[in-house]
């Protein structure tokens, strides 16, 4: 690896962390628009034309407000938890392929971070990550309603990871390997060979269960029953101020961002797009696919804002319910079908 | 191999926290940061997929119920019950007893030649799978079933008495 390889990639990462970063605060603004549309009212529509520079204001607000730290908090964690908390939010970009190879010249530019051959795995490390952040904010807060507000989300991340594990295995048996390299190559084109190439043909149901755990992991309606504002005033973040309330708000919609990239990836063909083999330029075709994947990703952060403004927050044993009888049942008997499947078509 | 050190010695420290912390949730805090060193380790041996398991289960679960479980009962300097000085002598007895062993059993040996892997790709998620599957099926099988019937029987004694549920 020389040093232009090393510039490269660290010029990647710089721009993949603006991108999230800039995605997630244009999310906020986008989820305040899609709010106001569903509810039929106008939205932020002063700061700049259609109201467009109101996530500057808010950024704005967020530094500028007094930074307050309860007297018997413990100092050290109640800043430690929303940095945990953005930083998980941000690493999970390191192994999601954003396009195929560039050639510029001589150097062939690798559209992702790394390509390490348990990235679906290191995914789900990411995930199981997230939810310290919010159990240390939430304890060191030492108000009950944080502390209850950490605890489920502790109970709540660790049975929705189950069935998002179960539900990966089932792809993971039709894909047969871990690197999401491989698995975007795999889904190459839109139609191959009589059928679908998207994974989502051949895991409906699988990909059912993983967007309702996504939405389970990134505590999104109707599963934000960590910061359920009728019951627990504000959750884990009730006694938090200024920009570390704003990390803990921000690093959701980079959650939301990432695991719209994941669920691309993974089931919607990541950067191919129909017809790609029609297109002779290769670097035209990588440029195409990246504009691809992120138009499948802002679909994903619609998706994820459809379903806020439209369904009702789950009630706690619900949500139990859910995870535990529903899910994991469900995601069980997709593993044994597609084993199945895939022993009868192998034949 | 200084990388290694490095990195042996945050994990000895980092566990040596964990004992001596007086908080319980400050103390698992360190638990998770020296199994995070675990997890290095492995990297280090290229054991890729030991490593990221031993993340997502150690770290990413196992650690959370603990500090779940902490936080729900919320231990403190009132609710810690009194050990009388009786227990403290004889672990102090027991534990002096442990580490002269351990040190005499650590003497009686040699150096210890470092193992050398036939192939250093061991590690990797499809040679794991196929040594997993092929030479080692019964082990595998039978701890899979251990595990089984410990969750079972979690289950039965969580839910022993039928009368005070």
């Amino acid at each position: 690896m020389d040093v232009a390889d090393i510039i490269i990639k660290f010029v990647l990462v710089v721009i993949i962390f603006s991108i999230s970063l800039l995605i997630a605060l244009y999310s906020t603004y986008a989820e305040r628009k899609v709010a106001a549309f569903f509810q039929d009212r106008l939205g932020p529509n002063r700061a700049g034309p259609f109201g467009i520079f109101q996530p500057f204001a808010d950024g704005g607000k967020m530094f500028l407000k007094e930074e307050i730290i309860p007297a018997n908090a413990s100092a050290f964690l109640f800043i430690a938890g929303p940095s945990l908390s953005i930083f998980t939010a941000c690493i999970g970009s390191a192994v999601i392929p954003w396009g195929q190879k560039l050639t510029i010249g001589t150097h062939v530019i690798d559209l992702q971070v790394a390509d390490i051959n348990v990235g679906v795995l290191y995914i789900l490390g990411v995930v199981s990550l997230g939810v310290y952040g919010v159990m240390i904010g939430g304890w060191a807060s030492n108000n009950k309603y944080s502390l209850l507000g950490a605890i489920r989300a502790a109970s709540q991340n660790i049975s929705y990871e189950i069935s998002m594990g179960l539900s990966i295995i089932a792809l993971l048996m039709v894909t047969g390997t871990l690197s999401l390299r491989e698995i975007a190559e795999q889904q190459h084109g839109f139609w191959a060979n009589g059928w679908f190439t998207w994974n989502f043909f051949r895991q409906p149901l699988g990909f059912l269960l993983f967007i309702v755990c996504a939405f389970a992991e990134t505590n999104r309606t109707p599963f934000d029953l960590p910061e359920c504002e009728t019951e627990l005033i504000g959750g884990y973040h009730t006694e938090y101020s200024s920009m570390k309330l704003g990390f803990y708000l921000f690093s959701e919609y980079i959650n939301m961002f990432i695991s719209g990239a994941v669920m691309s990836t993974l089931y919607f063909g990541g950067y191919n797009f129909p017809f790609m083999d029609l297109i002779h330029s290769p670097n035209l075709v990588a440029i195409i696919g990246v504009a691809a994947l992120f138009a499948k990703i802002f679909f994903f952060i619609f998706f994820f804002m459809w379903v806020r403004w439209t369904i009702p927050r789950f009630r706690y044993d619900q949500l139990m319910d859910l995870g535990w009888k529903a899910l994991i049942p469900l995601a069980i008997a997709n593993i044994v079908i597609t084993g199945i499947v895939i022993t009868f078509l192998n034949r | 191999m200084s990388t290694f050190y490095f990195i042996a010695f945050l994990s000895i420290f980092f566990s040596i926290l964990v004992i001596t912390a007086k908080n319980p949730v400050h103390s698992i805090l360190y638990l998770v940061l020296t199994f995070f060193t675990f997890t290095i380790h492995y990297i280090l041996m290229n054991a890729q997929f030991l490593a990221v398991v031993n993340f997502i289960v150690y770290m990413g679960a196992i650690l959370v119920l603990f500090l779940y479980t902490l936080m729900l009962i919320n231990l403190n300097k009132e609710s810690e019950p009194r050990k009388s000085s009786m227990v403290k002598f004889a672990a102090v007895i027991g534990g002096g007893c442990f580490l002269v062993t351990i040190v005499a059993a650590l003497k009686a040996f040699k150096v210890s030649q470092p193992v050398i892997l036939n192939d250093p790709n061991l590690g990797l998620v499809k040679n794991l799978g196929k040594i997993l599957f092929n030479e080692y099926l019964l082990p595998f099988e039978v701890s899979s079933i251990l595990l089984l019937s410990a969750m079972v029987g979690a289950v039965l004694l969580a839910t022993k008495d039928p009368k005070t549920t």
